[in-house]
């Protein structure tokens, strides 16, 4: 398991803000479904919801244009969590299921973060999610697949986006065929698959003014029941559609010291089978620091990344896409639109995504 | 020119009147506003405590007790009106091994933050706890306690507390606090999964707190909303709960204010006595004043200043006395002065401008109102007239106004009859007014009739002092209308008192009949008997019979206080049911046993067919009779409780009557009741016990109102030795003039002894007659236009008798104390004075 559960601990309410990485203090009670090598990810089964493992994620994030042509980045995360509490309690309430959400848009002219998440647990309606295709809910947020198309409704404070994607192929498997390895450790580790080079076409509402939009995204699906590696304190993670149709996952585990205590990527070149890429194919340089004005927290907004022999330049789409919510979730971490450029030449445009340069988000 | 010493200075000279005058004014002014002050700081914290739970929450749904279908809360979070909902689980529980209870909030964190955001627990961040706080708030064994009831019960995070649920105790962790609440001493909050488990209210909601979508109107999403509910479940603003625990507790201030007001009339008549007396002794100096060119109306203000003066000290020492008094209230007796309506509240007393100038003024105004007739009557006599001396004994007041007297007890009469206005009596309190007006209006009458009656013959001072009563009533009125005032209070307060608690006991014996009373600590809502706990009760061997009784409570119409449902086993003619009325057994639908309030609020009458939402659907019930119900105010519903489960298939129960088998011993079959369940969790009383509780409590509600009515009386007393103390200084010429006749001092004392007991006398007399009257309207109008219950009128004639007996001859020995001084001065140059 891995990038996303601090994410998740941050993503939630106040309750959460203690890390992930939090040692549980006594065995939970019930088990959570094992990520063991060698599963076959099948679909579309395993688009749908996996609810004996602890936690679960669909996270599409994208680059969009205005009629305009003015540029827009947009983020979307459901996730799922079996707390492990309530599992024996008949009371429709028990909070066994929670669902919890993230939206966000990247708008240059703002300069900053338009940004909102919602909170449930699953019943009555009001949240939930299904097996056997992908659909999860809170509220009136929705993330859902019908035939081979998402969709994806969020209206938040000050913005709202009505979605649809469509993805151009197969389920991109992470690793080892969809095992994800987080750590050294056999345990770290999860389910994963990306769906690159969605394309995208709705509309986006910002300050009551609807736009029609289109655009291209990446939409990841992970699930697993472990925490993150032992001493890790923070992630940077990139997934990044190349302009000739290929796809580019990579992440490393930052330890204490900042330095990577494990990283991998996925690099799909157009038309090509992908190729998984263990640790020391993957290096990630920081080049220029950009400090938040609300936060303080310092963070690494150019990188330069090597993928075997390959070096990526990582540019934002602006400065601040920091997401802090410290007023009602105490969340605070970087997710942001990103343009990569291969000797300098525009080879595509991804997300990137940094956690733990804060140290206060994880006190809390 | 100033004259200020000429008339404040008289103020300075009758030391000893202007004294009580002031002290019943302070009395008056301190009582009325400690009252306030203590009822206003309890509401504004009580209703800060509401306001905090209601958070942002434009409407609430709520429903019985025992709660509603949680379906609703899926159908109104879907409604487009609706932005947020939040579904709330409400227990009272109660400690177990402790009288403490707390109100614990069953909550779904995730939408509390957005509708009701004070209620969100802070995990505590103590390294223990830090493991497990990240799930905590939804965790089974987890409560969060508010910091003022951690402080109340000693507790900090980490610890255990052990609750009554159900017939079990509840072992549960404090995983933290509640930053938004944390004055709250009885606040605990956990996840809404745990106390539906927990409290045996699966499937069940007590209350749902809606935020509306922006820009929609709360009165057009009410009625829409309104529409989709069941039978006895209602949507209010979330204000409604506050005006109910004012509306319920605004009966008993007003009860308290009228007291106060009653002492500050009493002020009032002090002044009058004492202007009155003080005025004809000054009639040769003011006609001298007036000689020399000061004008009518400048007399009569400065008479009316003189009264305001001792008005205005009254009323500022008064408030000030009034703030010390409810601070030592508040921390003596609560926000509630011992009545019980706020528990758990710890309001700050604050400074209230307005009401305090407000009080300030009601004190002047006593004052002004007490001096304006002596003043009218020193203006309008003519200097040439008053400088012939010798004029003192035409006081005001003569014969008095009977017709007047009359007139205005008819009105009180009349205002009996009144209905109440905006839940308060206020006919009542205008008959208790006339009936003081016209009191002391009349009190010639009865100083004359008095004086008629008393025998001609006897000793020489004996007959000197009737002669005076019947010749002079005036005097004897001035000194009377004190004590009259002051004695029809107390007579009346003691008349309802001993009547409410001899009833209270008479229905404690009608409502307690069993042998054995077994219930599950002391709060219904959170402890009850499941069946299985009921059939190992019913298993005790030495029980001839049991009844158990389910209590919930329900909403029958928006805006009003919940009404009580009892279940127990009645029978066909309700002979177990306290009953005052009952309606002809009839067929048809199962009936239902009333309180008087029922009937006063909702217009019930025995016979009568009614619609009562049981289960969520309304149920066609028939009254079978009215009870009364001293034990709750706002309606109380009484249900035969094999209706109650055919009806609604709820089948709990809260509490047993036990009647023991012959030969049982009590002891042994509580022992055994005990251990039918877990150690703590049942409590078997017998009714002595609970008897002997409820009327200390009862007494301890009315220590206020006893100590009121001491202090009145006393004020009273001393208003009439004032009184006396300034006729005698004016009557020292006659006294002179009767030592010269041959009597002796002994005998002038023994005169004024006897005049001052006649005078108490007429005073005690009329204000017996008028407190009888005023008692039957506390009774009948004001307790049960209040309190909505009726009461047996009992008269303590014995304490009664004690206490007038007691009083004539206080007054006496206050008469003679007064006229030893005048009686000091050589009888010889008291003669000489005026020759």
């Amino acid at each position: 398991m891995n990038r996303r559960t601090c994410l998740l601990a941050l993503a939630s309410l106040p309750v959460w803000r203690i890390a992930a990485a939090a040692e549980p203090d006594q065995a939970p009670p019930v088990t959570f479904d094992p990520v063991l090598p060698g599963r076959t990810l099948t679909f579309p089964a395993d688009h749908g919801a996996h609810p004996g493992f602890r936690t679960e994620w669909w996270y599409a994030t994208g680059w969009l244009a205005l009629p305009d042509g003015s540029p827009l980045g947009f983020q979307t995360t459901f996730f799922r969590v079996r707390t492990g509490l309530g599992e024996e309690n008949p009371s429709a309430f028990a909070p066994r299921q929670l669902i919890l959400a993230h939206a966000a848009i990247a708008d240059p002219r703002l300069g900053r973060l338009r940004h909102d998440e919602r909170a449930a647990r699953v019943g009555f309606g009001r949240a939930g999610f299904e097996s056997g295709r992908t659909r999860v809910w809170v509220g009136d947020w929705r993330f859902e697949q019908t035939d081979d198309r998402y969709h994806a409704q969020v209206s938040g404070d000050g913005f709202g986006y009505s979605l649809s994607l469509v993805p151009a192929g197969p389920p991109l498997l992470n690793g080892a065929a969809g095992f994800s390895a987080k750590g050294p450790g056999p345990r770290d580790a999860s389910y994963y698959y990306s769906r690159p080079q969605l394309k995208v076409s709705g509309s986006v509402t910002l300050d009551g003014r609807t736009q029609s939009v289109t655009g291209l995204a990446w939409l990841d699906h992970e699930w697993s029941s472990e925490y993150l590696p032992q001493g890790a304190k923070g992630w940077d993670w990139i997934g990044v559609n190349l302009a000739d149709g290929g796809a580019l996952m990579a992440f490393r585990m930052r330890g204490n010291d900042g330095q990577a205590i494990w990283s991998a990527a996925t690099l799909q070149p157009a038309g090509g089978p992908a190729q998984a890429l263990p640790p020391e194919a993957v290096t990630f340089e920081p080049l220029r620091h950009w400090r938040s004005p609300r936060t303080g927290i310092d963070y690494p907004v150019e990188w330069r990344v090597r993928i075997n022999e390959r070096r990526f330049l990582l540019q934002p789409l602006m400065d601040d896409q920091e997401l802090d919510s410290r007023r009602s979730t105490g969340a605070v971490y970087w997710e942001g639109a990103v343009g990569v450029t291969e000797n300098g030449r525009e080879v595509g445009r991804g997300y990137l995504e940094m956690t733990g340069y804060g140290e206060k988000i994880r006190v809390g | 020119m100033t004259l200020a010493p000429v008339f404040f200075g008289s103020l300075a000279r009758r030391r000893v009147a202007t004294l009580f005058s002031f002290a019943a004014i302070v009395l008056g002014v301190a009582l009325g506003m400690a009252v306030e002050a203590v009822h206003d700081a309890a509401l504004t914290e009580f209703g800060r405590g509401l306001r905090a739970m209601a958070g942002a929450a434009d409407l609430q749904v709520v429903g019985p007790r025992g709660g509603f279908d949680e379906a609703l809360y899926a159908r109104l979070a879907a409604r487009p009106e609706v932005a947020e909902a939040s579904p709330v689980v409400e227990v009272e529980t109660q400690l177990v091994d402790s009288l403490d209870t707390l109100q614990l909030l069953g909550v779904d964190v995730f939408t509390l933050a957005r509708v009701t955001p004070a209620l969100l627990p802070r995990p505590a961040q103590t390294g223990a706890a830090e493991g497990d706080a990240r799930f905590s708030i939804l965790a089974e064994d987890r409560v969060f306690l508010s910091e003022a009831a951690q402080q109340a019960l000693g507790l900090k995070p980490g610890d255990q507390l052990r609750l009554h649920a159900g017939s079990q105790p509840l072992e549960l962790r404090i995983a933290g606090d509640l930053p938004g609440a944390a004055e709250n001493r009885r606040l605990a909050v956990m996840d809404i999964a745990a106390v539906q488990q927990h409290f045996a209210k699966l499937g069940r909601l007590t209350r749902i707190d809606l935020r509306l979508t922006e820009g929609v109107a709360p009165a057009a999403a009410r009625v829409a909303l309104q529409a989709m509910l069941p039978a006895g479940v209602l949507i209010e603003a979330p204000a409604a709960a506050e005006n109910q625990a004012a509306n319920l507790s605004r009966a008993y201030r007003v009860n308290l204010t009228m007291l106060a007001a009653i002492a500050l009339v009493t002020g009032g008549f002090l002044v009058f006595s004492a202007q009155a007396l003080s005025v004809v002794r000054r009639r040769t100096e003011f006609a001298f004043l007036r000689a020399i060119g000061l004008s009518r109306r400048s007399l009569f203000a400065w008479l009316l200043a003189e009264g305001a003066l001792v008005g205005l000290a009254g009323g500022l020492v008064g408030v000030a006395v009034g703030h010390a008094l409810a601070w030592g209230m508040l921390a003596v007796l609560g926000g509630d002065l011992g009545a019980g309506f706020f528990s758990g509240l710890t309001p700050q007393l604050q400074f209230q401008p307005w009401t305090t100038a407000l009080y300030v003024a009601l004190g002047v105004l006593a004052g002004m109102a007490g001096a304006f007739l002596p003043a009218r009557e020193a203006a309008t006599v003519s200097p040439a007239q008053a400088l012939k001396a010798g004029d003192e004994a035409a006081l005001l007041g003569g014969r008095g106004h009977p017709r007047l007297g009359l007139a205005i007890l008819a009105a009180g009469l009349a205002a009996c009859w009144l209905p109440p206005i905006n839940g308060l009596p206020l006919g009542g309190y205008l008959a208790v007014d006339c009936l003081l007006a016209g009191g002391v209006l009349l009190l010639p009458v009865i100083a004359s009739a008095l004086a008629w009656l008393l025998p001609t013959g006897g000793p020489v001072p004996s007959r000197l002092a009737a002669a005076r009563l019947g010749a002079a009533p005036g005097h004897a009125v001035v000194a009377a209308a004190g004590v009259l005032t002051s004695v029809a209070l107390a007579a009346a307060m003691a008349i309802m008192v001993a009547s409410f608690r001899d009833s209270v006991d008479e229905w404690l014996g009608q409502v307690l009949p069993a042998d054995l009373y077994l219930r599950v600590g002391k709060i219904s809502s959170s402890g009850f008997l499941d069946e299985p706990q009921q059939g190992r009760i019913k298993a005790v061997p030495g029980i001839r019979e049991i009844r158990f009784t389910r209590e919930d409570s329900l909403r029958l119409a928006p805006g009003r206080a919940p009404v009580a449902l009892l279940a127990r086993p009645i029978s066909g003619d309700g002979h177990e049911v306290p009953l005052i009325a009952a309606a002809r057994p009839g067929g048809g639908a199962p009936a239902i046993w009333v309180s008087e309030a029922m009937q006063d609020l909702y217009g019930w009458r025995p016979g009568q067919s009614v619609e009562v939402p049981l289960a969520g659907r309304p149920v066609a019930l028939r009254v079978g009779g009215v009870w009364r119900d001293y034990a709750r105010q706002t309606g109380t519903l009484m249900i035969d409780l094999e209706d109650y489960r055919r009806l609604t298939g709820d089948r709990l129960a809260n509490h047993a009557a036990i009647f023991l088998a012959p030969g049982a011993v009590a002891d042994q079959v509580a022992a055994a009741l005990k251990a039918t369940g877990e150690p703590g969790a049942l409590e078997v009383t017998d009714p002595g016990f609970i008897r002997g509780m409820t009327l200390r409590i009862f007494d301890r509600t009315f220590a206020v109102t006893y100590l009121l009515e001491a202090v009145a009386v006393g004020i009273g007393l001393a208003g009439v030795a004032a009184s006396f103390a300034a006729l005698a200084a004016a009557r020292r010429r006659e006294f002179g003039m009767l030592r010269h006749l041959g009597l002796t001092r002994r005998q002038i004392g023994w005169m004024l002894a006897q005049e001052g007991a006649l005078a108490a006398g007429v005073g005690v007399l009329g204000g017996l007659l008028i407190g009888g009257a005023i008692g039957l309207v506390l009774i009948e109008v004001v307790n049960r236009q209040s309190f909505h219950w009726s009461m047996d009128i009992h008269v303590p004639w014995g304490s009664l008798a004690w206490f007038a007996g007691g009083l004539i001859a206080l007054a006496a020995l206050a008469a003679v104390l007064a006229g030893r001084q005048a009686m000091r001065q050589e009888a010889v140059l008291a003669v000489r004075e005026d020759w």
